[in-house]
Parts: C-alpha cells; sequence; structure tokens
C-alpha cells in the first residue's frame, strides 16, 4: 500500500498543480509592468508600490486587524467562560439547547447569518431607536458571534479530559472558587483555549459574507474591499497583495510546521527514554 | 462545580440577542408585508425563484460528487504516508485555504478569461480560443477549486484512526483490493465522508460571489438572489428573508438525512 507507483505520483502532481496553479499566475503577474494580465511587458514592482499607496486599501487593513484582535479576544473569553459554565450543567435540556444553539452559526450557511444580523441592525435602529450604525461595532458584534463557538468547541474537550479532583484538591487546600478556577482549571485548559483563539483570528480575518453585510461604504474589513475590487476588475493591486498574504502564510506555516516537528522529535525521544528504563 | 454553570450566562446571553433573535427576525420579515401584516405571499413567491433553486442544488451536487472523487483518495494516501510527507502534504494542502477565497477565485478568472492566460496558450498553439468564462462548468470549477481542501481534511482525520492490520486483516483473508475497499476501507471511513459532504455542499449551495466572479450575469444562485434582494437592486428585504428561510429549512433537512449514515458517537448535543 506505501510503495510509490507511478499513477499514484502523477495523481498527487495533478492535485496540487490543479491546486498551485491559479496562485502562481497570481505571483507571476503582480510583478509584470503593464496592466494586462496576460502580456507580459517586463519585471517590475509597480503594483506593490502601488498597493501600499492606495489609502481605501491600506484603511481596511487597519480595520481587519482592529476588528479581528478584539473579537477574537473578547470571543475568546466569552467562549471559555461559556464552556466552563456548560460543562458544569446538570440538566440535560438545557445543555442541548445551548449547544443546538452554539452549532447554529456553525452549520447555518454563512449568508443567512449574514442576512439576519443585518436584519437585528436595521430593526434596532430603526424601529427600537437604539444609536447603532453599521460600521466597527457590527462589523465586532457579527465576528464576535461567529467566532465564540470555535472557541466553546475547543475548550469543552479539554475540560472534559481534566481530572475533577485538581479543582476539588485546591479547594480543599483553600483556595478559593476564583483562585482555584485561574490556578487550577485555566493551565489545564490552556492548549484549547489558544487553539480557539487562533482559530477565531483566522476566521474573523478571513471572513468576507458576514461582513459583507454588517459592514457600511465607508468601514470595510480587507476581504470586503477585495470583494468590490474584484467586481471592478481592477487586477495588478490584488495580484500584488494575494503574493504579500500568500508569503506571510506561508512563512507562518513553515515556522508552525517546523515548531511542532521539533516538539514531535522532543517527545519521541521522551518515550524511547522512557521504554529503556 | 455547580456555582460555575453561571459563567455561561454572558454567552447564552449574548447568543440569544445575537442568534436567536435574528433568526426569529427572518422568520418574521419571511412572513409580514412592508407594512407589518401577515401574509404567505412572500413565501409563495419563492417558488417563482424555483430555477434558480434547481440550479444551485445541482452545481452544488455536482461540486461535492467532484471533490469527493478527487479528494478521496488524496485523503487515503495522505493517511498512509510516512510521517514527514504526511506533514508535507497536509500543508500544501492547507495552504491555499488560508488565502481569501476571493482572490483564489479572482485567479480562476484571470486563468479563463476570453483572452486569459489558457486561452493564449491555446492560441500560441494555433488553436481556436475557448470560451470558459460565464459558464457553468467555471462556476463548478470555482466551487470544486475552493472547496477541496474541506472534502480532503475531514475524510484524512478519519482515515487516519483506520488501522494498517484491518486492511491487511481483509487481504489475508482473501478480499481483492477492491472488496477490501468497498468493504473495509469506505464503511470505515464513512463519518469523514459525511463531514466532507457538509463541508462542501452548504457552503457551495450558498455561495454569491463565486457565482457572479466566474458565472456572470446569467448563472445567479441563491445566494446572488439573496443578496440583490437585502443590498442590491432589488430591494426586498421580506422576500430575501423567505427565500434565505427557505433555504435554511432546506440546509438543516439535508443535514439531517446525512446525520441518518453517520454512524460516529460523538454528537452531543445535537439534536437534528
Amino acid at each position: 500500500m506505501t510503495q510509490n507507483k507511478w499513477y499514484k505520483k502523477l495523481y498527487i502532481s495533478t492535485i496540487l498543480a490543479f491546486l498551485y496553479m491559479p496562485i502562481a499566475v497570481l505571483i507571476i503577474y503582480s510583478f509584470n509592468g503593464s496592466k494586462s494580465r496576460t502580456v507580459w511587458s517586463g519585471f517590475s514592482f509597480k503594483w506593490y508600490i502601488e498597493l501600499f499607496q492606495d489609502k481605501l486599501i491600506m484603511h481596511s487593513l487597519l480595520n481587519t486587524l482592529i476588528v479581528g484582535l478584539i473579537a477574537s479576544v473578547l470571543a475568546t473569553i466569552l467562549g471559555t467562560a461559556a464552556a466552563v459554565g456548560i460543562y458544569a450543567y446538570r440538566n440535560k435540556v438545557l445543555r442541548s439547547a445551548v449547544m443546538n444553539v452554539t452549532y447554529m452559526p456553525i452549520l447555518n450557511p454563512e449568508i443567512v447569518m449574514g442576512v439576519s444580523l443585518l436584519l437585528l441592525f436595521v430593526y434596532a435602529k430603526e424601529k427600537m431607536y437604539v444609536p447603532i450604525e453599521l460600521g466597527l461595532t457590527t462589523l465586532i458584534i457579527a465576528h464576535v458571534t461567529f467566532c465564540t463557538p470555535y472557541v466553546i468547541l475547543n475548550v469543552l474537550p479539554k475540560l472534559r479530559q481534566m481530572d475533577k479532583n485538581t479543582y476539588e484538591a485546591a479547594m480543599d487546600l483553600g483556595c478559593n472558587p476564583f483562585q482555584s478556577f485561574f490556578k487550577v482549571v485555566v493551565p489545564e485548559i490552556m492548549p484549547g483555549i489558544v487553539t480557539g483563539f487562533l482559530l477565531a483570528l483566522t476566521y474573523s480575518i478571513d471572513d468576507f459574507i458576514i461582513s459583507y453585510f454588517v459592514s457600511s461604504g465607508a468601514t470595510q474589513t480587507l476581504p470586503v474591499t477585495i470583494g468590490s475590487m474584484v467586481r471592478k476588475r481592477i487586477s495588478p493591486k490584488i495580484n500584488a497583495l494575494s503574493t504579500i498574504i500568500f508569503v506571510v502564510v506561508l512563512v507562518v506555516l513553515l515556522i508552525v510546521n517546523f515548531v511542532g516537528a521539533e516538539k514531535e522529535k522532543a517527545s519521541m525521544k521522551k518515550v524511547k527514554g522512557g521504554s529503556f528504563r | 462545580m455547580k456555582k460555575s454553570s453561571l459563567f455561561s450566562l454572558p454567552y447564552i446571553v449574548w447568543s440569544f440577542i445575537f442568534v436567536v433573535i435574528p433568526m426569529l427576525l427572518v422568520i418574521v420579515f419571511a412572513f409580514t408585508t412592508t407594512d407589518g401584516q401577515f401574509t404567505i405571499e412572500n413565501i409563495s413567491q419563492v417558488s417563482t425563484y424555483t430555477p434558480v433553486f434547481v440550479r444551485s442544488i445541482w452545481l452544488a451536487f455536482l461540486s461535492t460528487v467532484i471533490c469527493l472523487i478527487l479528494g478521496y483518495p488524496m485523503a487515503f494516501i495522505m493517511s498512509r504516508a510516512l510521517p514527514y510527507n504526511r506533514r508535507t502534504l497536509v500543508m500544501l494542502i492547507m495552504l491555499p485555504m488560508w488565502i481569501n477565497f476571493l482572490l483564489r477565485t479572482f485567479a480562476w478568472m484571470t486563468l479563463l478569461e476570453n483572452n486569459g492566460v489558457i486561452n493564449s496558450l491555446i492560441t500560441m498553439l494555433g488553436f481556436k480560443p475557448l470560451r470558459m468564462i460565464n459558464t457553468q462548468g467555471a462556476v463548478i470549477l470555482g466551487m470544486v477549486y475552493n472547496y477541496l481542501p474541506f472534502m480532503i481534511m475531514p475524510l484524512y482525520s478519519v482515515m487516519t484512526k483506520i488501522d494498517n492490520s484491518v486492511i491487511e486483516a481483509a487481504q489475508d483473508l482473501g478480499a481483492s483490493s477492491i472488496n477490501t475497499f468497498v468493504r473495509v476501507i469506505i464503511p470505515l471511513s464513512l463519518p469523514g465522508i459525511t463531514t466532507g459532504i457538509t463541508m462542501v455542499f452548504i457552503p457551495a449551495i450558498s455561495t454569491f460571489i463565486i457565482s457572479r466572479m466566474l458565472g456572470g450575469g446569467s448563472n445567479m444562485l441563491i445566494g446572488d438572489l439573496i443578496d440583490t434582494k437585502f443590498l442590491g437592486n432589488a430591494y426586498n428585504p421580506n422576500l430575501g428573508s423567505a427565500i434565505s428561510l427557505v433555504l435554511m429549512v432546506f440546509v438543516l433537512l439535508f443535514m439531517s438525512v446525512l446525520n441518518q449514515f453517520d454512524t460516529s458517537e460523538e454528537k452531543e448535543g445535537m439534536v437534528i
């Protein structure tokens, strides 16, 4: 099963070519001297310079970072607290009701989520006179709403793996509930919290569909701006932007992968050392 | 530990305001006129868009099937590969997912356009240029390209749990490779198949910008329809809500049918 037959190699290379060919074309044409997407007219950094001079793009990049950081921090706090609470539920009906609501933003089509939040914001403003405008606030609210479930679903399994007695032991040894929570429970579930936070941050930065419905013309996140640029087909700057994003992601993934491999090696050594004794 | 259940209170309040109430608003809007009178006019009007629904379901179905056929062997190869190769392949499959789907779809626009990269290659070789952009094929291609990793990853994570000795046992007991595949590997990877189908079909059926970028104006999908009712030129949030409601009900029904095939035990709190 593990032999490398030629058709297997051919198949893998075809799939990878399919995945990377468009990205390669984007990168190559980001260095094109002319505006054309087909005619090559010399190497140039023109579009990169124009990209950084584009106020709209830079402004929406800033918005993306602001919304992403605030929303993922809020979602992490809200979601971690929620997971601790849900874990303690004894009532099965309540538990499954809360879990179903938690799955809602994940399972529901994104466009329905976006439309429903838009309806809420417009309704609140026009019918209930809540002073809310489409912009940063609505973006942050929407992002917290769809990010929190991912935090909950990453923290809950860690809580289940935890030894319940450690919390009670801390209480018996004189900690108050808050001390035993922050000194015993939080360190135990930290990996889940970190994964949840990173997922929330990635989803927030990458989100187009929901942001599209809850942002305004004046306040947009980067994906929403890209969306409107793509429709107008202003190409070369988008190519430059994609190339930068690709390189950043590649570097981050390589670092993560390298650290992961090192950790794995270290733990393998430990296991081996253990078995020798 | 009981007191700690209070920790979930802020989340419950939050999701009530920003998940439950918005959903209720969609339902209320779907069943009212612009002056707030009860009506079933909107829902019945949805039927005039049957061709759009049929097209969306058909294209999403085709994309899901193609993703499954293309992705299944990949997931299997990855799950049987050596640890180093496995990590590299996982990274290579995940990497494009981290680039915004608009940019990936835009890349295909560049390739498929009438005077795009592929057509210039074709004409350079002396053939007639093909009409590729603004076709249903282009929309399917865009969906497959964007959602293929969503099919491969769940399949892969289920397949890594399949023990090699189970496959070897089947072969030792005289099963042909086709028989091993159909009777052992497919049943054991079923949870991955259902998750993969869900993760491809649902975004595919509700997408709205891929179809506009690659399919032109003539291949409108449900998502585009909803968009025009809320932010586009055919502003009518009541009808838009009715369409959203129908889409949501369809998706929930689809998932509950698919869940019948899923035999995995971790389904806490999932009623649907």
